[in-house]
């Protein structure tokens, strides 16, 4: 019960955290920066680090792997498609029109995430 | 290298996958070497130097796999000399294989050159068969194309094809191709309807080896380590009293028995990786440079006509 509990204020932290994060992305991007904001993504142990994010409209996202092996940045919906990323190697995507854009990596399709574009 | 004691691997009767004492004691054998014999169902093992008697029989050939071609991270940054050191540790063997296996990811980004380098270290004696199947690292951004350019040569589809050895029937799968977001290793129906074909002709009596990158029994779903369809395949092999399934992709030695079926897991020879579920993910497990060695390995794979089934040993390359 006590465990219950824990973990369901967990949740509510951690969903309370991720609206926090995702309104400040937003927000900083709308911002009047000189430089738009880009967020850069990592791929490291199998895993997008960052399972959603979201972006304004006109945002470019750039992915970049940090594992010792090669990941690909597939859309599932066929929008956008990476050549294979060595260590290091970066891929970036505009996305210009709102909707949830869901990718995986085509070599090791366990590993999945998405692009939520305002 | 060589143990007294003799053991065994009970084997997994609820289906869910790996047995965790079976998997333990396996991991325990992987660095010393040990040969395994399936007799009535019972998977039983030996030191290595009483089982090099009882190796002499019709068949023998070697399994290699994961030789990653490429890959030059801390993990190992020199996979062609690991590969070498497998390569003559086949030819000290006393039973020269009569051909090779390799379970793919040949290469670690599907780079001609990285496929040139180890076709021509394979290739090694002459006449010498080399047996391929690829793995996803294999088929990376061009559809398959490079892999089949060279290895494609009398395979159907995506590389799928079989043949026959002294009476055992071989049959490569291709797993790595056209993976689905999420979902793991597929087979896919065209490759699964010819395989259906493809036994339907063999009396029951006819060992079976099947062999294919990604595991065909499910080792660790979190991490994609298996074959979304290989039940579907594995049940057209139920009517035979032999079958042994020969995968790689995990960079570990693994073994169950269940009913007629032994499966088995080979080593890489370049880097191993970790036991499911014992990292945050399947990355190369970076050791100290004297252990890397004792992680990587071959199988050596011998058939005598009348016993239950086919004799596999690991041996690391240390």
């Amino acid at each position: 019960m006590k465990s219950n509990l824990r973990r369901k204020s967990f949740a509510l932290v951690a969903t309370a955290a991720m609206l926090v994060a995702s309104f400040f992305v937003v927000q900083h991007a709308r911002g009047e920066s000189a430089k738009p904001f880009a967020p850069e993504l990592k791929i490291d142990n199998f895993t997008f680090t960052v399972p959603s994010v979201t972006v304004a409209a006109g945002t470019e996202v750039t992915w970049v792997n940090r594992d010792d092996i090669p990941h690909t940045v597939v859309s599932q919906e066929g929008v956008f498609k990476s050549k294979a990323l060595d260590t290091d190697d970066k891929f970036s995507f505009k996305f210009s029109q709102p909707g949830t854009y869901h990718y995986f990596c085509s070599i090791h399709p366990k590993m999945t995430a998405e692009v939520v574009v305002k | 290298m060589n143990r007294t004691d003799r053991d065994e691997i009970i084997h997994d009767r609820n289906h869910d996958g790996v047995d965790r004492r079976g998997f333990l004691k396996c991991m325990a054998w992987a660095g010393t070497g040990a040969l395994y014999v399936m007799q009535g169902g019972v998977l039983s093992s030996v030191a290595l130097g009483d089982a090099e008697k009882k190796m002499i029989g019709e068949l023998s050939f070697v399994q290699l796999s994961d030789s990653h071609m490429g890959f030059n991270r801390p993990a190992n940054t020199d996979v062609t000399a690991t590969l070498q050191v497998a390569l003559d540790r086949i030819k000290a063997l006393q039973t020269q294989p009569e051909f090779l296996i390799h379970t793919g990811d040949i290469t670690h980004l599907t780079k001609p050159e990285q496929f040139d380098t180890v076709s021509q270290m394979l290739r090694g004696g002459p006449g010498r068969d080399v047996f391929y199947v690829p793995g996803e690292h294999d088929m990376i951004d061009d559809n398959g194309k490079g892999y089949l350019d060279r290895f494609g040569k009398n395979t159907q589809g995506a590389g799928w094809y079989s043949f026959d050895k002294k009476g055992v029937h071989f049959i490569g799968l291709v797993n790595v191709a056209n993976l689905k977001a999420g979902g793991l290793g597929t087979l896919g129906p065209e490759q699964l309807e010819w395989m259906e074909k493809d036994v339907k002709h063999l009396s029951h009596s006819t060992p079976i080896v099947v062999f294919a990158h990604i595991p065909l029994w499910t080792v660790y779903q979190d991490w994609g380590w298996g074959t979304q369809d290989g039940a579907e395949a594995l049940s057209y092999l139920k009517r035979f009293g032999s079958v042994t399934v020969l995968n790689g992709h995990i960079h570990q030695t693994m073994q169950k028995v269940e009913g007629n079926v032994t499966f088995h897991t080979a080593c890489s020879t370049a880097f191993p990786q970790p036991q499911p579920g014992a990292a945050p993910g399947p990355g190369p497990m970076k050791v100290p440079p004297e252990q890397l060695r004792s992680l990587l390995g071959i199988t050596d794979v011998n058939y005598v006509r009348g016993k239950h089934g086919l004799a596999l040993i690991d041996s690391n390359l240390s």
